[in-house]
């Protein structure tokens, strides 16, 4: 690929106390690209990508982000303005429990209008067509857009969260084990509707998921993640088809055959 | 009005002179940085918190021997809360008490703002309740602060979104949030959003005292106070199908008063002191 990564992170390394929760770790992104992080729970997944997406500070290594003006900016060494603007902006964050990531006391409306509004959206009748188009998008009534988020079902509420997170057209997306508890029904419909969001809209992704299958489904390349370390990286077909570290090994041997 | 006695045994205007030294440097921070809240150590009051500890605060800080001072509440002269307050400052500080707008030098208000326009010189002292316009978005005050840092107020178009969605149009009609000098959003206490227009380029200086929240923040006189709206649902006051019917202007802020159990109903003026001057002005012998 002739094309600048997205998204470079550099010997990245954070430490609960004296507990190294990852370290070392150090991969690229490049547009267009879905990257599963996948390994056991307590593997420092999540940490991981908390540090990726601007949320906790590592302790070493570097994040670097191209932004839309095509400038390489240090995640952790710009200003924090800055480093809020990408996340409302350039970025998406798309956690497990739907819940963390709305407002539950809001319409749906409202859930999906808040980035434009934050940006500067100021026509009423603009946020209300760019909502109903994002919940025809993935798969909402439109005729719910003035109801409560509580009053939609965990799959909706998940559809939702994604959905106000991509309104900005973000590049990047960081997604906190989207399908998890959810049904399995439920899950397919989204992993489906996650594809094609991120092959239609050109979207980079970093996945954190055990589950191997929505690795396998969505991601061009997985990481392979044990004890805070990397111990696997590659194209997603060739690590679980052909895992190299008995780790890895390990872990596709122990995923239910479909 | 008469003066009321004294008391002995207290400092002028309650306070001690350290406190109020305090007090006037967290106002005159508040002014020099319009909108912004201005952490200060709020007192215990010999009122309970909501009824004005912060608005009281603030106007035995910057009273003096030679103020004359106004006291309403929901835009009336004589009840509880004005009168007390009122009372309060006569015997503290045996200062000169009145109900006329244009007489005062301070004027302490919960509710609303006078109808009468303010003048150079004068001063309203607002009692706030909540100081913080984003608690409602966001309930960590680290958060809040930070967001006043950097001037991300755009999520709280959420809230108006919100109201258009449910009502078609923005239904709140208090406490309605304003962008002081273009850059703080700021809470202007529960005023009806009828007074927000008031509050753009007065000549007269605002202050707002919240006590139990221990916060000050100031509009200086001719600062820009804009209400937030979306660009095809502009900001709008309330209006009223009716003229007062004791004074007849079809100007000010009324309120229903209901007569019997009949369901008889009058509307008034709110400002009770803009009511009785303008009949006055109609008919010399109703005083």
């Amino acid at each position: 690929m002739d094309e600048s990564p997205l998204l470079e992170v550099q010997e990245l390394g954070y430490s609960y106390g004296t507990r190294a929760a990852c370290a070392g770790i150090t991969f690229d992104l490049y547009p267009g690209e879905v990257l599963a992080v996948v390994g056991e729970s307590g593997s420092g997944k999540t940490t991981l990508l908390r540090c990726i997406s601007g949320q906790l500070r590592p302790d070493e290594g570097r994040v670097l982000f191209q932004t839309r003006a095509g400038e390489i900016a240090d995640v952790w060494a710009v200003s924090e303005a800055s480093r809020r603007l990408l996340t409302r902006t350039d970025w998406g964050f798309v956690h497990q429990n739907p819940r963390d990531g709305l407002r539950t006391d809001v319409s749906a409306g409202a859930n999906i209008g808040e980035r434009l509004m934050a940006i500067g959206a100021r026509r009423y009748g603009n946020i209300r067509q760019e909502a109903t188009a994002w919940m025809y998008k993935v798969e909402l009534d439109a005729a719910r857009i003035d109801d409560s988020p509580q009053a939609f079902s965990g799959g909706m509420q998940q559809r939702l969260q994604i959905s106000r997170n991509l309104v900005s057209q973000p590049r990047l997306a960081f997604m906190d084990e989207p399908t998890a508890g959810l049904d399995v029904s439920v899950q397919a419909r989204l992993l489906d509707l996650l594809r094609g969001l991120t092959s239609d809209l050109g979207l980079s992704a970093v996945i954190v998921t055990h589950d191997l299958a929505v690795a396998r489904l969505l991601a061009h390349r997985t990481l392979v993640m044990q004890a805070g370390r990397m111990v696997e990286a590659g194209l997603t077909d060739q690590v679980l088809d052909d895992p190299q570290h008995a780790y890895t090994q390990l872990l596709v041997s122990s995923a239910l055959p479909a | 009005m008469a003066a009321t006695e004294t008391v002995e045994g207290y400092n002028f205007a309650y306070l001690d002179e350290h406190t109020k030294r305090m007090i006037r440097r967290a106002i005159l921070k508040a002014i020099a940085i319009p909108g912004y809240q201005v952490p200060f150590g709020s007192r215990e009051m010999p009122l309970p918190y909501g009824w004005g500890t912060g608005g009281i605060q603030v106007t035995a800080a910057v009273i003096g021997p030679d103020d004359v001072l106004k006291v309403i509440d929901q835009g009336s002269d004589d009840t509880t809360n004005a009168v007390n307050i009122r009372r309060f400052f006569a015997r503290t500080t045996g200062v000169k008490t009145t109900e006329r707008t244009l007489e005062a030098t301070i004027i302490q208000t919960r509710h609303r703002i006078p109808e009468t326009p303010l003048r150079d010189g004068q001063i309203l002292v607002y009692q706030v309740p909540i100081p913080e316009m984003l608690r409602w978005l966001e309930p960590r005050e680290a958060e809040t602060r930070k967001m006043h840092a950097l001037s991300e107020y755009g999520a709280m178009h959420v809230k108006l979104y919100e109201d258009i969605a449910r009502h078609g149009y923005i239904a709140a009609t208090y406490d309605y949030p304003v962008i002081v000098n273009e850059r703080y959003l700021m809470r202007p206490s529960p005023i009806p959003k009828f007074d927000n227009p008031k509050m753009h380029m007065n000549p007269a200086l605002q202050l707002f005292g919240a006590g139990r929240e221990k916060r000050i923040y100031a509009v200086p006189p001719y600062t820009a106070v804009r209400s937030l709206d979306f660009e095809d649902h502009p900001f709008e006051t309330q209006h009223w199908d009716h003229a007062c019917e004791l004074c007849g202007a079809a100007d000010s802020f009324l309120d229903e008063v209901i007569m019997d159990d009949r369901g008889t109903r009058m509307f008034v003026c709110s400002d009770s002191e803009y009511c009785l001057s303008r009949r006055e002005k109609q008919q010399p012998a109703v005083a």
